[in-house]
């Protein structure tokens, strides 16, 4: 089992340690909803260490990330970035990752800890001769802040001004003398930042964003504060064997280009089942892989990640029903193990006052 | 984590027992709440329905888990803690006091005899 390089400041602070993705990754340090309110009305830090990341240059990167990618990728503008499936032949996600363009033939790919060395070969197995991907998640720290009061941190621990940083843009700044790369991005549906630093730095940067305030929150408080966005999590809503365009994340496939997999994700029959959100009546949740039936009993899909939702204070799920069961307010039962559990498709976000998308300089101005 | 509360007896599912009378009120230990982490749902044995000791008295579930709850001893369910399905983190808050489940009117005080006190309890705890 792997460890990132803030392996020893989780166990100072006596977080509960797990595997997750190949790594010894903190669950919780004082409690789950403690972290996740804290996601909610302040600021958290995560580790984020164990995610990859892939430089990817030439004159060629362009088309071959096109070809690679179910988004678009020549009308990103530098200095953005975007968010897209990589598919096998079969419109299967072989993982999701977002594209950080740094210059025209210049990018940085994020992927998923459990999926990146299959990535790494498979991108190597698909493009041209005279592009360079270098696989640099050794060497690349990688924090999140994030919470509404997060630029209010991010702006003391940063040498350059945060506040013109867009939505899914990244400016180059600077930590100390240290040069880091800082993206307006998360996976909490929060205002905050990713940011991206060499190894050596991480440990110093973790303990002056929790001396400044930011709590810090393990994969736990991730994974409650990403379902009740509607985030899809790889190996659970997204996997080899679903169709990308069942995921209902229409804005991450390109319909204007051909990529691996685009014949099948848009083949007729593709999207026979939906990705959705179900709430249930009450607080009890669903577990990964329960049946989810129609009103009558018959059997309609199932239950890919469940939760008990701390800020709405009921159970939540999502799963794949069969597409006549997807429109919203549609009745559903849930079976698990020897309980049922009344529920209904719900539209995403199930928490809709997160902050992600607010203006920056109102967040600052904030108390 | 707290200490063991010295005036009680425990069960090896992490169950603790207060004797009141011909009745015994049973929660879960600290030790179990910590393990478990935020409790958000917990499901009792109804009012009035018998329990036997070792057999199942309900569910708890944290946001990360689910963990059946065991009867530490048999005989009639004659009150429960209402307050937990509104405020199940009480358990957590305060597994010893306002987090107590229910309470049962024993048939046989001898099932008593082969619950640990504090003393064993702690040692338990060290060998898992």
């Amino acid at each position: 089992m792997k460890k990132t390089v803030l392996y020893e400041k989780h166990l100072s602070l006596k977080a509960k340690i797990a595997p997750f993705g190949g790594y010894e990754m903190p669950v919780q340090y004082e409690g789950i909803i403690k972290e996740h309110n804290a996601a909610r009305t302040g600021t958290v830090i995560f580790d984020t260490c164990h995610m990859g990341e892939f430089k990817i240059s030439g004159d060629s990167a362009v088309s071959d990330l096109e070809r690679i990618l179910s988004c678009d990728v020549a009308d990103i503008k530098t200095d953005a970035c975007r968010y897209g499936f990589l598919c096998n032949g079969n419109g299967g996600v072989i993982d999701d990752q977002i594209l950080y363009r740094i210059s025209e033939s210049e990018f940085m790919m994020v992927v998923n800890a459990s999926t990146e060395e299959g990535d790494f070969e498979w991108i190597k197995s698909q493009i041209s001769e005279n592009t360079k991907v270098e696989n640099i998640s050794a060497q690349t720290a990688k924090i999140d802040l994030q919470g509404p009061l997060s630029p209010k941190i991010a702006a003391l621990i940063l040498q350059d001004s945060i506040t013109e940083l867009k939505f899914y843009n990244f400016a180059y700044n600077y930590y100390k003398d240290t040069r880091v790369l800082v993206s307006r991005t998360g996976y909490t549906g929060e205002m905050g930042f990713e940011i991206y630093s060499p190894a050596e730095t991480a440990s110093l940067l973790w303990d002056d964003c929790i001396s400044k305030g930011a709590v810090p929150a393990g994969i736990g408080a991730r994974d409650t504060l990403r379902l009740e966005i509607g985030f899809p999590l790889y190996g659970h809503e997204l996997s080899i064997d679903r169709n990308a365009i069942q995921s209902g994340f229409n804005r991450a496939i390109s319909q204007k280009k051909v990529f691996i997999g685009s014949s099948a994700v848009f083949a007729p029959s593709a999207d026979n089942q939906i990705l959705v959100g179900i709430t249930l009546d009450g607080r009890r949740s669903a577990r990964e892989g329960d049946m989810v039936l129609n009103k009558s009993g018959q059997e309609a899909g199932i239950i890919t990640s469940a939760s008990f939702s701390p800020t709405l204070g009921y159970a939540i799920a999502l799963g794949y029903v069969n597409k006549e069961y997807s429109q919203p307010e549609t009745l559903l039962k849930i079976i698990s193990g020897k309980n049922e559990f009344s529920g209904k498709v719900s539209r995403l976000p199930f928490y809709k006052n997160a902050t992600a998308r607010s203006d920056i300089k109102l967040m600052i101005g904030m108390s | 984590m707290a200490a063991v509360p010295t005036d009680l007896l425990y069960s090896k599912t992490h169950e603790w027992v207060q004797i009141e009378g011909d009745a015994v009120r049973v929660g879960i230990t600290d030790h179990a709440q910590d393990s478990l982490g935020d409790i958000t749902f917990v499901e009792l044995p109804k009012l009035g329905t018998s329990v036997k000791k070792g057999g199942d008295a309900g569910v708890i579930e944290s946001v990360k888990a689910a963990s059946d709850l065991f009867s530490p001893v048999t005989g009639e369910v004659v009150s429960l803690n209402d307050s937990l399905e509104s405020a199940p983190e009480n358990i957590n808050s305060d597994p010893y006091g306002s987090g107590w489940l229910y309470t049962v009117k024993f048939t046989d005080k001898s099932e008593l005899d082969s619950l640990m006190d504090y003393e064993a309890y702690e040692k338990y705890l060290e060998t898992i």
